[in-house]
């Protein structure tokens, strides 16, 4: 009796899921498709014939190849802030788990505010510019690791205070040299949450479309997310572009759920159940 | 475990404190100067190359401009609207998901999916959804005889029908941290209230409830942030339209720097700054001294 409920209860949220969640995928699916008469209904239909090859080829190579070029600076911007804020963070969690000092209240401090406090936008570009990182490529690698340092010195600092004290003085009593402690001991021990926060703060950095838009003007430095923006007004009638636009940027974060959903979701929900 | 101190003066640390320097740099320079920067320049009228000192003016147009006074309310309702859609579904939906209902890893993943979808994305699909006429979702509601409203084009829906989609791509974020809270609460406590006869209902409000609170605090305090400060997602589907109905705090600051008020819209910074420091941090010490007394 209490397994037919369970049955029957799993089917009706198997639909519900399907038709709330499932459904506006496999719309922008079937948009991408379609041919752009076919595309301009909006509507919930099969495609009649195939025309995904031609639209990717027509999104590829529309103003010369700018979904090439974007592509290459979100790639060059994610996998270089992400290292940055690997090893910085990394370091920064390491000192403040080890370390007792009066410094540490002022850290953490510092740490909720970045959480919490919106960055000041025009300031911030003012300032770029006089430090000649406005628009340009490795200005937007700093501002990433800036506005994203707080979560992951969070996640390496929880680590680190796993990781027994005893492991250091060892290290130090068989001849290790003091920096040697950190980057041959500790930093091969913290992978796990190493990989968390490359898989969350890769999908976040990728996804970032306000930082670009303020920080990163002009057609040569286009990211993925403003390729979209750029063509919402330009493919206004083309919707099957717009929609196999969609369809490209959602490849890179549907790899990393398949492969990283675990650790994602471990580096998401840290901090939720604090004993 | 208690370890002997480890400080050593004559040779090199083994805990360096310029171990922190790098990462100082970086947040000092593009971080917290122009926060601080931002407090003088709130109170100018400012062109990039020069500024005038005004006083409060900025905050006072803030208040005095029917279409900013709506763009403050809007973005409350916002954040208020989203975390609690997200704490009330988040908590449903974990339950559910731990229960021993079938096929829970397919629903897990379909429900987790679109947080990690671009918002500008989620964004475009759902304004071509929302369609008034052509969109699926009224045409899906007139094979049930339902006349859909204009979800986007109705002033006084519009920013509604943004949080829905907001609540959309992020209740799955909700649900995983309401996941990991639930699966931490130990089976006696269950075992217990069912040795003293527990109803279900029971279970819930004095058991689950209670001790999955510091979920609930993360959930509020994440989604409360996030919606203070949204922006990606309204400029996607709306633009802060019809007229000025869905305008937020977030996207009056945009407005006011593309027309090139730049003391006006790092006002509004400073404005959104106090905003999510008089609401958020309150509410995150309550959250957190109630967990204490549990």
């Amino acid at each position: 009796m209490k397994r037919r409920a369970s049955i029957i209860g799993g089917v009706a949220a198997i639909a519900g899921s399907f038709v709330v969640f499932v459904i506006p995928f496999i719309f922008i699916i079937l948009m991408a498709f379609k041919d752009k008469p076919q595309s301009a209904l909006r509507d919930f239909s099969w495609p009649q014939g195939f025309h995904l090859w031609d639209n990717l080829v027509q999104v590829v190579t529309t103003r010369n190849w700018m979904m090439i070029t974007a592509f290459i600076n979100s790639a060059l911007i994610t996998v270089i802030s992400v290292t940055l804020l690997v090893v910085l963070a990394a370091m920064v969690g390491f000192v403040l788990a080890r370390r007792k000092t009066r410094m540490n209240g002022l850290i953490e401090f510092l740490i909720l505010a970045g959480l919490m406090i919106p960055p000041a936008v025009v300031p911030t570009i003012w300032l770029m510019q006089g430090l000649k990182l406005f628009g340009t490529l490795h200005g937007m690698i700093l501002i990433e690791v800036a506005y994203n340092l707080p979560f992951s010195i969070i996640l390496y600092r929880a680590f680190v205070a796993t990781i027994p004290r005893d492991l250091d003085e060892a290290a130090i009593i068989d001849g290790a040299r003091p920096l040697d402690v950190f980057f041959r001991i500790i930093l091969p021990m913290l992978w796990p949450v190493t990989v968390t926060n490359i898989v969350v703060q890769s999908v976040g950095i990728f996804n970032d479309f306000t930082n670009p838009l303020y920080y990163l003007p002009g057609n040569q430095n286009a990211t993925v997310q403003l390729t979209l923006y750029n063509f919402q007004s330009q493919y206004n009638t083309s919707y099957n572009l717009l929609f196999t636009n969609i369809l490209l940027i959602t490849v890179p974060p549907l790899i990393v759920f398949l492969f990283f959903n675990r650790q994602i979701v471990a580096g998401m929900t840290a901090g939720a159940v604090k004993g | 475990m208690a370890s002997a101190p480890t400080t050593a003066r004559s040779r090199p640390s083994t805990y360096p404190v310029w171990f922190f320097l790098p990462a100082a740099i970086i947040y000092s320079a593009l971080f917290l100067a122009p926060t601080f920067a931002s407090l003088y320049f709130s109170l100018t009228r400012w062109t990039l190359f020069n500024s005038v000192f005004i006083g409060f003016e900025n905050f006072a147009q803030f208040f005095r401009e029917p279409f900013l006074i709506q763009g403050l309310m809007n973005t409350v309702m916002y954040a208020v609207v989203t975390s609690s859609l997200k704490v009330v579904l988040g908590m449903g939906l974990a339950l559910l998901l731990t229960s021993n209902i079938i096929a829970r890893g397919y629903l897990r993943s379909v429900v987790f999916f679109p947080v990690l979808v671009s918002t500008v994305g989620v964004g475009i699909t759902f304004t071509v959804l929302m369609h008034p006429t052509q969109g699926m979702i009224n045409q899906g509601l007139a094979l049930i005889g339902i006349k859909g409203p204009g979800w986007l084009t109705d002033p006084r829906l519009a920013l509604y029908s943004v949080a829905l989609v907001d609540v959309w791509k992020g209740v799955g974020l909700a649900t995983v941290i309401y996941i990991a809270g639930l699966v931490a609460i130990p089976r006696d406590y269950y075992e217990a209230a069912r040795i003293d006869g527990a109803t279900a209902w029971q279970n819930f409000w004095h058991v689950t409830l209670p001790l999955s609170r510091p979920a609930t605090a993360t959930v509020i305090t994440l989604s409360f942030i996030g919606g203070l400060r949204t922006f990606d997602l309204i400029w996607a589907m709306t633009k802060g339209g019809p007229g000025f109905a869905s305008d937020t705090v977030a996207s009056v600051i945009y407005k006011q720097y593309q027309a090139g008020f730049y003391g006006l819209s790092t006002a509004g910074n400073v404005v959104l700054f106090v905003l999510i420091g008089i609401i958020v941090v309150p509410l995150t010490m309550f959250l957190n001294r109630k967990q204490g007394h549990e």
